[in-house]
């Protein structure tokens, strides 16, 4: 099934969880990344039940507060 | 309030745009905007908000000027070394635009001082560095119905989102509590290109000048992400259902400002 990943189109296999879409993206520090999918957050304790479907889109959104003084 | 034949040259390439206009640029002398965090970020957004006539501008910051700050800090100069950047930034826009009445807070924003210190502005600018503070500036924002420009830069990177009261989600809709101390590395251990501060400070100043003016579509309701290496700016929609968030929502569980650890850096300004 093809689902859009941060904007990116691609072929996923039917069943994928948002757990191991993390996994497989190579997801940078995954337990402070803020998902969601369409119009919706997912929450972290819902990344291993919450199956993908044809047609979802994702997104990553990382902290990025810095630090440089 | 009548230009001055100098204001009218000065102003000239805005009143000229159909969107500013006498009227627009009135507006941007009346405005009153608070910059928190006089570094990267700040320093391009403070400049051109001053360049812009901007009539009141508050900047806080409770640190001094760092020889390893000038490689993107632009308001600073290399004889202001030492010197609260406060100051240092006050001199700067006030050379540059005798228009504007610069405010300094050379001190550190906290749950105790920020709602007295945000309540004379009508818009905020984030320009901090560090999560604590991020959070700090959200929360307040959300309680005393105030709109605000958050952005972070690190290596390459960038984003911004804007909140404006009741027009989508607060920073804490999207990131829920501040990572621990020293879990996402920070800029000074990180890096920072100078320039990154340039075009997202530039963006934040951009959303205050079109809040000011009332014309155009903001980014509430969006994440702008940007990433320099791949020159890919990405418009991210985010989710529209804020009623659950524990401070901007339906039944907020956050009712008094909190002050996090801080991470570990010297200072407010990225």
């Amino acid at each position: 099934m093809k689902i859009t990943v941060a904007g990116v189109s691609k072929e996923v296999a039917e069943g994928l969880t948002v757990a191991q879409l993390v996994i497989d993206e190579n997801v940078e520090m995954p337990q402070y990344v803020t998902v969601t999918v369409n119009d919706d957050f997912v929450e972290h304790d819902s990344f291993e039940g919450t199956v993908l479907k044809e047609g979802d889109s994702v997104e990553f959104l990382y902290f990025m507060g810095g630090g440089a003084v | 309030m009548a230009f001055t034949n100098e204001q009218i040259e000065r102003y000239s390439r805005h009143i000229i745009l159909k969107e500013v206009g006498a009227k627009g640029q009135k507006k941007l002398l009346n405005a009153k905007v608070l910059i928190i965090g006089a570094g990267g970020l700040g320093a391009p957004t403070a400049m051109y908000l001053a360049a812009a006539g901007v009539g009141t501008i508050g900047i806080a910051d409770a640190d001094e000027v760092d020889l390893s700050n000038l490689q993107r800090q632009i308001i600073h100069q290399t004889a202001d070394v030492g010197k609260p950047k406060v100051l240092s930034a006050k001199e700067t826009m006030e050379a540059m635009n005798p228009d504007v009445k610069v405010i300094p807070y050379h001190e550190f924003i906290t749950s105790e001082n920020i709602l007295d210190i945000i309540k004379d502005y009508d818009f905020i600018i984030d320009g901090t560095d560090n999560f604590p503070a991020k959070f700090l500036i959200n929360d307040a924002c959300v309680m005393a119905g105030k709109p605000f420009s958050h952005a972070g830069i690190i290596r390459f990177q960038g984003q911004l989102m804007t909140y404006v009261p009741g027009q989508g989600p607060c920073y804490r809709c999207v990131f829920k509590e501040p990572p621990p101390k020293d879990a996402v590395p920070t800029c000074k251990q990180a890096g920072v290109i100078g320039a990154m501060g340039g075009v997202i400070g530039s963006l934040q100043a951009m959303e205050a000048v079109k809040y000011i003016l009332g014309v155009g579509d903001l980014l509430t309701g969006y994440l702008l992400t940007y990433d320099a290496l791949k020159m890919q700016f990405r418009k991210v929609k985010l989710p529209s259902d804020t009623h659950g968030c524990a401070v901007c929502g339906d039944h907020p569980t956050i009712t008094k400002l909190i002050d996090y650890e801080q991470a570990e850096c010297d200072g407010v300004g990225l």
